[in-house]
Order: structure tokens, then C-alpha cells, then sequence
């Protein structure tokens, strides 16, 4: 069961993200990165990660992408013209990238014991167990990530600010 | 009692289908409340005609939208233009799914009123209400009309400024609850019937009005109702829509309505429980069954009943009042709630 599911949703993962490349309308590029966001979140479920799930949802495909949607809408961005590409990204690029993938799947293959027990559907961490580790073990780290988000939003107010 | 797979599959397909009717049933009949109360309150009588008192009224007016021809207008995106109606029905009738209804009465095994009982509830149903802005966004990119577009940038904006303060507002009572499953939510309000309720007992009245506002804005009802200002936008978003794919977009405005209705009642208002404490609660299965229901109902109809009133009575915002009340009000009223309620849970609660 969960192995099926996490077939079918790694697939549609993949292909989104491809669909995401091929497109040349933003609008159905964005939205492929929806259903890109959106199958991740059904992988994190299945990996126990509940919270992290629904956050994803929310933020990422809920809150982000409809900012992205709206941004394409409001400049009502045309068709993108195919280049054919320079020659370095087929020199170095498509090699560096297989070099890259092949070193990733080296790794996670030969280390697999290092990565903690997240297994398929083995458990699920509850929301109340990981704001116990967020707010009790992980405070200070916890909100001093806050405080860098908060920084860049002041950066970005700084930068859209017009002198007057 | 052990279930076999089959009649567990068997009763959750018979629960899903008559959950699904059973809302489809209220959204049309929530339709036809509207236009009588409206008219009530416009001093006329509203859809008298069809049937006793205009109650088959819904039932003509679906097939009048089911009949009518579906046009296709030339200029639009199809893929889009069709998926559109598609992503907001669905995202209206999901939401549903996690909403229980009455008492943990179990056949079976399998929860009788609710279903699907899941740990991170709440979550979900603001998942799913923040994916069913896709809806309405790219119905109005679709369509290749001005006003569909303004309609659709107005209500991305909205519900994406609203959906914070709405986000906001519910931690006070999660943190309350200790859970997110909403049986749990309702289940800490359960103790005194009326004292204990989150809106009462719970001092979140607070944020209920904060959810409240914020919810009217999300689902676009009046006085937000500017993504369908009809005296600046014709119709907004659905303006080049017709027949069905126009019934579907009026379907999830109303199926919208209902969710928010349930979770305000689970949330802030003690969901199936009785507001008499063990009172007109029922004893055995079947009277526990009936009255949580009731109570459930009730409650509901006194959630939608208020947004035809409101809907009746307040003119619309202007726009740039909409963002500024969303913002600069809720906001921060909402972060406000989150620290007092929290000050008060950790210094005058016994810590358990």
C-alpha cells in the first residue's frame, strides 16, 4: 500500500517537474510546479512527517504558488521564445549534472544507515512530539531562524522603498 | 467486532456518497434560504411559485443550469478554462471530509458521522481551502476578459492577506485543545456544555470574530465580495462562464459557505455537544446519535443564517479598506489573541 503510493506519487513528482521544463507558458509551468509541491507533501506523509505534509500544502503550494500564479497574471507574461541553448550548458552542464546524480545515489545507496530510521509508513511523529523538540530542545536555533526570516523581509522593504 | 476489508470499503463508500448528496441537498437549499431571507429583508417575498412555499424552487433552478446550452467562448484558454470550475467544486466538497458531524458512534467499526477522522484535521481543511484559490485564479486567466482577470487578481489577493489572519486566529483555540484533530478540539469543550465552549468558556471570542471575518473574506461573500463586484466587474471571475461550469463555481461558493459554517461550530462553539452540559444529550446510541446531530444542524443553519443577514445588511468594502482592515486589523489583533491566551494557559491553568 504505502509502497504504491509512493510510486505513484514519486511518478507524478517526476513527471511534473519535467512537464515544468517542457512548457514554454509560465501559467503551465507554475501550475506544474503545483503539482510538483503538492506530490512532495503525499512522500512526506508517507515518511511519518504529518506536520511537515500539511505545511507544505499550505505554504508552498497554498500560499507561494498563488503568489507565482499571481505575478504571471498581473504581467501577463507571454509564450517564452527555444533558444538552442549555449554550448557550455552541453559541454559542461550535461555532464557535471550525471556526475552529480550518480555521486548523490552513491552516497544515499552506500550510506544508507546514516540517514535516521525514516522508513515508508513505519510511524508517524505526531505534531505535539515535534513542537516538543521545536520549542524545548530546538529553541534558540528555532527562533534565531525566525529572525533571519524576518531580516530578509526588512531587506526586501528596504529595496521596494522609493526615495522621496 | 472484526470487519472484514469489504464491508469496511463497502459502508465508507455508502458514508462518502450519502455525505456527498446530503451536501449537495443543503448547498441547493442554502440557495433558496438566501433568496427568501434576502427578500425578507428587502421587504418582498422571494421565490414563492414552485411548490409549497418555493421549496422545489432548487430543484427547477438545477435543471435549468443543467439544460442550458454550454457555451464556449472563442478566445479562451481551454485546458484551464475548463479545469477551473473542476478545482473549485472539488476543493469545496473535500474540505467536508474531515468535518465530523455528530457523536463517535461507530458501526462496524467504521465512524458513522465523520469521514475521515485525522490527526492533523484542521490542517487540512486550510490546505484545501488555500488550493481551491487555483480555482477562481485561473478561471479568470482563462477567460481572456478584463474583468474575469480583475475579479481573479482581486480574490488571489484577498485570500491570500485573509488567509493569514484566519491561520492566526485558530491557534488560540488549537493551543486550548492541545490537538488538531477536530474530535479532539471538540471533545475539550464537551465538560460544561455552554461554560466550556471555546467562544465562552474559552475566552476566544476574540478570535472567533477574527475567524469569522477573515472566512466571509475567503469565501468571498459580502461585504468581501469584490472578486464578483457586479457594479464594477459584471460578474467577475465567472463573467464568460455558463450552464454547468457557472452551477459549479455557484456550488462551491455555497459548499464554502457550509465548511466554514462547521468549522466555526467545532471550533468555537462546541460542535455536536449539547449546550446544556449532559442535557438534551441523548443516553443511549441511537438518542445520542439524534441529538448530536441536531445540535450539529442547528448550529450550522445559525452559521449560514448569519452570512444571508450579514450578506443583506453591510454594503462592500473598497479595496483599499479591504487590505487595510485585513493587515493592519486582523493581523495583529490575531497575534495579540495568540500571546494573551498563551500568558493565560501558562500562568493561571494548572500545568498538567
Amino acid at each position: 500500500m504505502h509502497l504504491a503510493l509512493f510510486i505513484i506519487f514519486g511518478a507524478l513528482c517526476v513527471a511534473g517537474a519535467l512537464n515544468l521544463l517542457f512548457q514554454r507558458h509560465p501559467i503551465n509551468a507554475a501550475l506544474s510546479l503545483i503539482v510538483v509541491m503538492s506530490s512532495l507533501s503525499v512522500l512526506y506523509l508517507l515518511l511519518g512527517a504529518e506536520f511537515l505534509a500539511a505545511a507544505q500544502v499550505i505554504v508552498y503550494s497554498g500560499a507561494i504558488m498563488v503568489l507565482f500564479t499571481f505575478v504571471i497574471m498581473l504581467l501577463n507574461a507571454g509564450k517564452e521564445d527555444r533558444t538552442h541553448g549555449s554550448k557550455m550548458a552541453y559541454i559542461a552542464g550535461i555532464p557535471g549534472a550525471a556526475i552529480l546524480l550518480a555521486l548523490l545515489a552513491y552516497i544515499f545507496l552506500s550510506r544508507q544507515g546514516a540517514f535516521g530510521q525514516a522508513r515508508l509508513g513505519e510511524y508517524m511523529v505526531s505534531t505535539a512530539a515535534l513542537s516538543q523538540v521545536l520549542f524545548r530542545n530546538l529553541l534558540l536555533p528555532f527562533e534565531v531562524t525566525s529572525v533571519l526570516i524576518l531580516i530578509a523581509i526588512l531587506g526586501a522593504v528596504a529595496l521596494a522603498r522609493k526615495e522621496h | 467486532m472484526e470487519t472484514s476489508f469489504l464491508t469496511f470499503v463497502l459502508i465508507n463508500i455508502v458514508k462518502v456518497i450519502l455525505v456527498v448528496v446530503i451536501l449537495l441537498m443543503s448547498v441547493a437549499y442554502t440557495v433558496l434560504l438566501e433568496r427568501k431571507l434576502v427578500g425578507r429583508i428587502q421587504n418582498r417575498w422571494g421565490p414563492s411559485r414552485v411548490g409549497p412555499f418555493g421549496l422545489l424552487q432548487p430543484l427547477v433552478d438545477g435543471a435549468k443550469l443543467f439544460l442550458k446550452e454550454d457555451l464556449m467562448p472563442l478566445a479562451v484558454y481551454r485546458p484551464l478554462y475548463v479545469l477551473a470550475p473542476m478545482i473549485a467544486l472539488t476543493c469545496a466538497l473535500l474540505s467536508i471530509s474531515m468535518v465530523p458531524f455528530g457523536a463517535d458512534i461507530r458501526w462496524h467499526g467504521v465512524q458513522l458521522f465523520q469521514v475521515s477522522d485525522v490527526s492533523i484535521g484542521l490542517l487540512i481543511i486550510l490546505g484545501i481551502t488555500s488550493i481551491g484559490v487555483y480555482g477562481i485564479a485561473l478561471s479568470g486567466w482563462s477567460s481572456n476578459n478584463k474583468y474575469s482577470l480583475l475579479g481573479a487578481l482581486r480574490a488571489s489577493a484577498q485570500v491570500i492577506s485573509y488567509e493569514l489572519a484566519l491561520g492566526l486566529s485558530l491557534i488560540g483555540v488549537v493551543m486550548r485543545a492541545g490537538s488538531l484533530r477536530l474530535r479532539d478540539i471538540v471533545g475539550v469543550q464537551s465538560t460544561h456544555g455552554l461554560l466550556s465552549w471555546n467562544f465562552f468558556g474559552g475566552f476566544q471570542f476574540v478570535a472567533f470574530f477574527i475567524y469569522l471575518m477573515a472566512a466571509y473574506a475567503e469565501t468571498n461573500r459580502s461585504p468581501f465580495d469584490l472578486p464578483e463586484a457586479e457594479s464594477e466587474l459584471t460578474a467577475g471571475y465567472h463573467t464568460e462562464y455558463s450552464s454547468m461550469k457557472f452551477a459549479m463555481f455557484f456550488m462551491a461558493e455555497y459548499a464554502n459557505m457550509i465548511t466554514v459554517g462547521c468549522v466555526a461550530t467545532l471550533l468555537f462553539f462546541g460542535g455536536w455537544t449539547s449546550p446544556f452540559g449532559s442535557f438534551l444529550s441523548g443516553s443511549g446510541p441511537v438518542s445520542t446519535a439524534l441529538f448530536s446531530i441536531f445540535w450539529f444542524v442547528a448550529k450550522v443553519f445559525f452559521f449560514l443564517f448569519l452570512y444571508i443577514w450579514v450578506r443583506g445588511t453591510l454594503p462592500r468594502f473598497r479595496y483599499d479598506q479591504l487590505m487595510g482592515f485585513g493587515w493592519k486589523f486582523l493581523v495583529p489583533v490575531a497575534v495579540a489573541n495568540i500571546v494573551v491566551t498563551a500568558l493565560w494557559m501558562g500562568l493561571l491553568l494548572p500545568v498538567h
